[in-house]
């Protein structure tokens, strides 16, 4: 009876001619080369390069209106760049038919800033929603059990996972967004601002998660932020945008011993300095406790 | 190709072990699973030999394994760790709110219906209350008058539906033109068309179809407009600030498609006649002056009045519809899509029961 079960199982998600993707062994899975991004007359990237190490959380950093979700949507395929070449654990977006784009799909998650849930399905539902897209085959009841284990995982408390978006805080939002972009493990993690909005407490719980989840899942993690605290606390490496371009990538004493004004202001104006305190501060002092994330 | 995670049942020392292959991920584990689900009594899972583990394929062997009450072997660090991170996230609440049953919902959604009609009317009164204040105020303070908004909203109910409503109008004039001297043929009166189409566009299908057009096209974007307002918080915005949204966005579209409905009415039946003698011109051979001269005389001027005076009436009620269902939107994108029809289906149909008052009333006058 089961086994039988399964045979047709396998055989419907045969047909729909998926194949086990290849697993990314490259070192870099995100390599930006020489792309422009315009919109009429206005330049947002001009000969933008950028390479995402497997494996870290890269931070990016800029000025608001450098372009740095124009970066991240046209790494996912969702703005195609009018020059240059992105490619993504291996395959190309830039070049890619949209059919051949749709199995890296699976294979990232994306948090947009506002947590983009589908409004009129619950939290759980949200979950499920790239599950029943990229896996058809799996039965309900795993579905539905992957959709409540990942509620948990993302930091919400079981009472969310039947509550619908509207009747969520900002801060939880969030956090139902990361669900649904950990829906099905992916390699890579988009993450736009996502502890902007957020409460000092709330962003340093969402920061431990993020660091936890990586870290776990053996995630890959390119972070829009313009949280200082974030950077300090969670990203191995800091992507600096500035005029419409990478200026600089390296960890955070890295970028200081560079000379450019606009990463010297950010990092060692008076926000920069007191994010910088609190987190050789927190380094101490936690160094022993293990670092347990929680809501 | 697609690669499934496997098993296969080995008797070990202390009952059978289930030896798992294979990728265990999302996209391989779903055959696997459903088997797991059928098997019981198993003394351990060892998982070894997997080429792969995501947090669903440790899901899975955690929840077999609890249930089953096995133990966990062969789990590299890896496994262990997601085992481990499932364990912590375990859930069983609902993945949606409880529902009741259909023999409690019926009733449960007739009573709800019936008490929020009470409600919106009551509420709609209220609405036409507010509004009217809020005109009072703009008449005491006419520095306040909204009037660039008020001749934006001119032009998008007005000036901007005439191509649309001409169309409409000289293709009704055509069809009751035509299908009227079909009938008055058989009577050898076919001169009665130019009666027919004159006062029958004049008093009712000018006005009326107006109405209609208005409701579909400027009463939708009203609620659309203002409901998409109340989403994004400006409408909130603007009474922190100081400003009335009722002077600000309601006034504005109410006094513009009152003002615009007579106009748009007149319009409409102007053009019907025109589209009525045209096809006169060809189909009965009445020539196209002699149609509309004639439309002079046998038209008298209360037709005129009373199309006249149900035209801003209408207006009144498409905008306030509009404008009412447009600022109740609270919650979702949903609701603006469920608001926008309610305003027009509502529209429409308070200006067909009225229409039938008017027409009642207007005859009962003298004004037949």
């Amino acid at each position: 009876m089961g086994s039988e079960r399964a045979e047709e199982l396998i055989e419907r998600a045969e047909s729909e001619a998926q194949s086990t993707p290849p697993e990314f062994t490259g070192e870099y899975p995100i390599v930006v080369e020489g792309i422009t991004n315009q919109f009429g007359p206005q330049v947002v990237h001009d000969d933008l390069s950028l390479k995402v190490k497997r494996g870290e959380i890269l931070g990016v950093v800029g000025g608001s209106g450098t372009g740095k979700s124009v970066l991240m949507r046209s790494i996912i395929g969702l703005q195609i760049p009018s020059e240059g070449s992105i490619e993504v654990l291996g395959q190309s977006i830039t070049d890619a038919e949209e059919d051949e784009d749709i199995d890296i799909r699976s294979r990232w998650g994306v948090l947009f800033q506002g947590g983009a849930l589908f409004s009129t399905l619950t939290v759980a539902e949200n979950v499920e929603v790239p599950l029943r897209q990229f896996y058809p085959e799996l039965s309900d009841a795993l579905r539905q059990e992957i959709a409540r284990y990942k509620v948990r995982l993302s930091g919400l408390p079981e009472e969310a996972t039947s509550k619908y978006p509207s009747e969520l805080s900002g801060g939880m939002k969030k956090r139902a967004g990361l669900a649904r972009a950990l829906a099905l493990d992916p390699e890579l993690l988009f993450l736009d601002e996502p502890t902007a909005g957020l409460d000092p407490i709330g962003a340093a719980a969402f920061d431990r998660l993020t660091r936890e989840l990586a870290d776990t899942l053996g995630l890959t993690v390119f972070l829009i932020t313009h949280d200082l605290d974030t950077l300090h606390a969670i990203c191995d490496r800091v992507a600096v945008l500035a005029d419409k371009k990478v200026i600089a990538v390296g960890t955070i004493p890295e970028l200081l011993a560079l000379d450019h004004p606009w990463i010297q202001e950010y990092f060692n104006g008076p926000r920069g300095r007191a994010a910088e305190a609190t987190h050789t501060r927190s380094m101490s002092g936690t160094m022993d406790k293990d670092n347990k994330g929680g809501a | 190709m697609r690669e499934w995670a496997d098993f296969e049942l080995v008797e070990g020392e202390s009952g059978p072990v289930l030896r798992v292959s294979g990728p265990l991920t999302v996209a391989g584990i779903a055959p696997l699973d459903t088997r797991l689900r059928e098997l019981d009594d198993i003394a351990a899972i060892d998982i070894a030999g997997i080429t792969a583990i995501d947090t669903v394929g440790a899901w899975t062997v955690w929840r077999s394994a609890t249930r089953m009450d096995a133990q966990v072997t062969g789990a590299s660090d890896k496994a262990t760790r997601l085992i481990e991170a499932v364990k912590a996230a375990e859930n069983t609440a609902a993945i949606t709110p409880p529902r009741s049953r259909l023999m409690e919902r019926v009733p449960e959604a007739v009573g709800i219906k019936v008490s929020e009609m009470l409600v919106g009317m009551k509420d709609m009164v209220g609405f036409l209350g507010t509004t009217i204040v809020a005109f009072g105020a703009l008449i005491r303070h006419p520095r306040r008058f909204p009037i660039l908004a008020l001749i934006r909203q001119i032009e998008l109910v007005g000036v901007s539906s005439l191509g649309i409503i001409g169309l409409m109008s000289f293709l009704i004039g055509i069809v009751v033109a035509q299908q009227g001297a079909v009938q008055l043929q058989q009577f050898g009166a076919e001169i009665y068309t130019i009666n027919l189409t004159g006062r029958l566009t004049l008093r009712e299908l000018g006005v009326l179809m107006t109405a209609i057009m208005v409701a579909g096209r400027s009463g939708s974007a009203f609620a659309a407009q203002i409901g998409t307002m109340k989403l994004t918080e400006e409408v909130d915005a603007m009474r922190t600030i100081g400003v009335s949204p009722i002077e600000r966005l309601v006034v504005p579209r109410i006094l513009a498609a009152v003002l615009m409905m007579p106009l748009l009415g007149f319009y409409s039946a102007v053009i019907a006649i025109i589209g009525g003698a045209f096809i006169a011109n060809f189909a009965l051979d009445i020539p196209f002056w002699t149609f509309l001269s004639r439309t002079r005389e046998v038209v008298p001027m209360t037709d005129l009045y009373v199309g006249l005076v149900k035209a801003p009436v209408f207006g009144l009620i498409v905008a306030m519809s509009g404008c009412y269902q447009g600022m109740q939107v609270s919650g979702n994108a949903e609701e603006v899509g469920l608001r926008t029809t309610l305003a027009v289906v509502q529209a429409i149909f308070m200006v067909i029961v009225l229409d039938a008052f008017f027409a009642v009333f207007f005859t009962e006058i003298g004004w037949a």
